[in-house]
């Protein structure tokens, strides 16, 4: 069991494709990883200061229209440019993850694409407004994707301060209860301590549930984030007035004191990341991503080895999983990782090669159709699961009929909608599953009735859904 | 098995499906469960999230209340008063009618055995599996299927999960229906039996998509269709229109789909159905946020009532429960934080109904769990152990042992009527 060149693609990318070439070794799938994003650049997503410029604006859209004369014909003149720009602001959204496709369909370092997208599941943060609906696209470009072969304290400090992070989990209003703002506003609006943002560090983003950590440590390491907040359209920044005084204990160690700051936050962080449960959550959470539900305990091991040696190096991390032969097993008849909904989509779009152009052209209300609704009938809503924790790894959970059923009705209906001509089901075959595909698919795809059918039976079989 | 009771899930496991054209099938008409066994109807409605049971049920106004909760959980005396001067979340104003009724119980400071870490995920994850610890991520099965096998007649009785979020409550062994009112698509019946052939050696797929095959029949223009070839492609532009037809924002709002289609279900073969609703982690401003959520609720089980009919509404029991419940004292931002103690809901005509049901422990300091949240005085698993004993018949052991397994059923609440 070594290196493989059609699971590099399925188990480690977003598939084959007619047009791009897989890997042909580890050295080859690092050297791109290791190298300049190469995706990112071809298929762009504007800076960070855009979205807090474009965010103000809707929000100033906003604001002006709560300061017009209720009923009066000024208010509904600014509410019309609200909603247009609101629409507006919607269809770039839809823009962004279109763009984030197409990366997915045109890279050759596709393990990068798979990176990125595990690393936004584990840092789940979906907006809840529009406002933050569209943060949460630089949320994933600007704080997550630049930091997934770097170190995991790094990604995990850019990760849960940023603002997008810091509203979803109500940090932005979570106050010391001794601090200044507090004392203030006594008796006038309540202040006080939020523990959601400090409850999940620990439980989902750095130990896990399992950790070695309390009750305590997650009110104590709350006292500490005090201070650090946000607001509409805004970058992250620390406010001292409303920091909780005095110093804090997380997990046996002591933690400010003086005069509160951004600094102890981020030691506090790279103290949680460089944490051996850490090391451990992380090596098994990716190991049960890439390799299987239950995966290989020495493949753990090893990953998790790899981790404390070099200070939670994600891309030595990575390579450790692409150097381990567990890594590498054959599939079964009737296992192996079940894709998420999100890759299904993803991989049968390059496995179609829809042309740039025509995922460029596509309206709103057809991304919907296409995409945004067929995803969320699937059970995987793009980047919005029901919590932090992100979606559900577990095959079984996503083997359900109606699961099944919407694969089923998205195969049928999505390639003929976006391809010209849909391929011959009996190249599509070869062309999706490679030398490898079985011989029941094959004659599936020759014997279909249509094109729309062959190419949604290829989409559906086992070779093509199990990685 | 006698042909008299081929029902539509035996057809299903007999593995006969490739080859003929399921919506014309005589072997999937539903055949009426009435004749040979029990009536009773139960639903389960997971409220993720966490309710704050304080809200929801709100306790008697007082000075203490109104320092723990400057902006939450004030009650007008007036208002929907239940009993010992509890009364109801003005967002709940149909569950008011139901409680009327004697159609509506509510179970006081309840909670899983779920203690001390207040994390949702394991918290709903030991809800559904129904027992005293978890067991590894994953791999433990759902009470509600547990229930299922034990059933007298149990292999007869359609189950369904409902929604886009298969749950935990129906994993397991005893064989449970999942669909989404939204998913639909056509298929030629050749389609199928090739798509069946892909899947040979992968009987876990083929399963779930057997299943997707008679459940798409059920729904209006759906399904695998017998056709020929030059009917499929004339017809082309009209299947295309019915695979693309996005449900999502016709015929009501998403929660109140899942409720009618559980309703259809119920009125059919189903004996059990479970969905659930979200929304409930009100860590902000809760006075707004917590409104919506039970107004879905509210809908739901309205939905459930007017749909199912007087007659199976008369044989129904609702469970709805949370994975805890939220801080006693409101915190700085107007919400509440992650907690234990909290309410159960009851609904459902077959219910005695109006009860107010658990002790009360208290809201003073010492009297809090951890000196922050309510403290549970029974465990939410012995009432569904009621409601399914008192629906089904399952003997006491059954339940404590299988079900629930290690808890103790204690007296009867003497729910049903």
């Amino acid at each position: 069991m070594s290196f493989d060149r059609g699971l590099a693609q399925t188990r480690f990318g977003y598939g084959r494709s007619p047009e791009v070439a897989g890997p042909e070794t580890v050295a080859q799938m690092m050297a791109q990883l290791r190298g300049p994003d190469v995706a990112a650049e071809q298929f762009a997503i504007p800076k960070d200061d855009v979205f807090y410029e474009r965010i103000s604006e809707l929000f100033a859209h906003r604001q002006a229209v709560r300061q017009a004369q209720k009923g009066s014909d000024d208010r509904e003149k600014r509410d019309v440019l609200f909603q247009k720009n609101r629409k507006r602001a919607h269809g770039q959204i839809l823009g962004f993850m279109m763009t984030e496709l197409q990366r997915r369909v045109w890279t050759q370092d596709a393990l990068r694409e798979r990176l990125v997208a595990f690393w936004a599941d584990h840092f789940s943060a979906p907006g809840k407004n529009i406002y933050y609906r569209y943060l949460a696209v630089s949320h994933v470009e600007h704080a997550i994707r630049p930091h997934v072969t770097g170190r995991f304290e790094d990604l995990l400090i850019a990760a849960v301060t940023h603002p997008q992070m810091l509203v979803y989990l109500n940090q932005d209003v979570s106050i010391g209860p001794n601090s200044r703002t507090a004392r203030y506003r006594k008796g006038k609006r309540p202040a006080g301590l939020n523990e959601n943002l400090a409850r999940e560090i620990l439980e989902l983003h750095s130990l896990g549930v399992t950790g070695d950590y309390t009750q305590a440590d997650v009110r104590q390491l709350a006292e500490l984030l005090t201070g650090l907040t946000t607001g509409v359209g805004k970058p992250a920044r620390f406010l001292d007035k409303r920091a909780e005084p005095g110093a804090e204990e997380v997990l046996g160690k002591t933690y400010g004191g003086r005069r509160a700051g951004l600094d102890d936050i981020h030691a506090v962080l790279r103290d949680l990341a460089r944490h051996p449960d850490t090391a451990g959550y992380i090596a098994w959470k990716l190991a049960r991503h890439f390799v299987s539900d239950v995966p290989d305990a020495e493949l753990i091991a090893s990953l998790q080895r790899r981790y404390l040696e070099t200070d939670g190096d994600l891309a030595e991390v990575t390579q450790a999983l692409l150097e381990h032969p567990a890594a590498w097993a054959p599939l079964k008849d009737g296992q192996g990782n079940f894709k998420r909904p999100e890759l299904f989509v993803s991989s049968a779009l390059r496995a179609l090669a829809v042309p740039e152009a025509r995922m460029k052209a596509a309206k709103p209300a057809e991304i919907m159709r296409l995409v945004m609704h067929p995803l969320r009938f699937m059970g995987q809503p793009w980047r919005t699961p029901l919590g932090p924790d992100g979606f559900e790894e577990a095959d079984a959970y996503w083997l359900s009929a109606q699961g099944l059923g919407a694969r089923l009705q998205w195969a049928l209906a999505a390639p003929a909608a976006v391809m010209t001509r849909l391929p011959d089901p009996r190249d599509f075959v070869q062309t999706a599953l490679g030398p490898e595909a079985p011989a029941a698919v094959r004659f599936a795809a020759k014997a279909a009735e249509n094109r729309q059918e062959g190419v949604a039976l290829v989409l559906m079989s086992p070779a093509f859904q199990r990685i | 098995m006698n042909d008299t009771v081929f029902n539509r899930r035996s057809f299903l496991s007999s593995g006969l499906l490739a080859g003929c054209s399921i919506a014309a099938s005589p072997l999937v008409t539903p055949v009426s469960f009435a004749a040979t066994r029990g009536e009773n109807r139960l639903v389960v409605i997971i409220l993720r999230g966490g309710m704050d049971g304080l809200d929801f049920l709100r306790p008697p106004n007082s000075e203490m209340m109104t320092r723990l909760r400057p902006t939450l959980s004030q009650a007008a005396p007036s208002e929907m008063m239940l009993a010992e001067g509890f009364t109801l979340h003005p967002g709940c104003a149909p569950l008011y009618e139901l409680w009327q009724a004697g159609e509506l119980d509510i179970v006081q400071a309840v909670s899983t055995p779920y203690r001390h870490k207040r994390s949702h995920f394991d918290g709903q994850d030991l809800l559904e599996a129904g027992t005293a610890t978890l067991g590894g991520a994953g791999e433990s099965d759902g009470w509600l299927n547990r229930m299922l096998q034990h059933m007298p007649g149990g292999e007869m009785v359609t189950a369904y999960a409902i929604g886009a979020d298969p749950m935990l409550l129906s994993r397991g062994a005893a064989e449970v229906e999942s669909w989404s009112p939204d998913v639909n698509f056509v298929l030629s019946s050749q389609g199928a039996r090739l798509m069946q052939l892909t899947m040979e050696r992968d009987p876990e797929m083929a399963r779930s998509l057997a299943q997707a095959f008679a459940l798409a029949s059920d729904a209006p223009g759906g399904g695998v269709i017998e056709v020929d070839d030059s009917e499929v492609m004339g017809d082309f532009d009209e299947m295309m229109a019915a695979q693309m037809t996005a449900k999502g924002k016709s015929a009501g709002s998403a929660h109140q789909r899942v409720a009618s289609f559980a309703a259809a279900q119920l009125r059919e073969e189903a004996r059990v159905a479970c969905f659930s609703l979200g929304g409930f982690d009100t860590h902000a401003r809760q006075a707004k946020t917590l409104q919506r959520p039970l107004e879905r609720l509210s809908d739901s089980l309205l939905t459930l009532k007017s749909e199912l009919g007087a007659e199976v509404w008369g044989k129904t029991t609702v469970l709805a429960m949370t994975e805890f419940g939220r801080t006693v004292a409101e915190n700085g931002s107007k919400g509440t934080d992650h907690g234990t103690g909290g309410s159960m809901i009851l609904a459902g005509g077959a219910l005695r109904g109006g009860r107010l049901l658990g002790q009360w422990p208290g809201l003073a300091e010492e009297d809090l769990f951890e000196r922050r949240d309510l403290m549970p005085t029974d465990d939410v698993r012995r009432y569904a152990g009621w409601a399914i004993r008192e629906s089904f018949g399952l003997s006491r052991q059954a339940l404590e042992t299988a079900v629930f397994p290690g808890m103790s059923l204690g007296d009867s609440p003497a729910l049903l009527s």
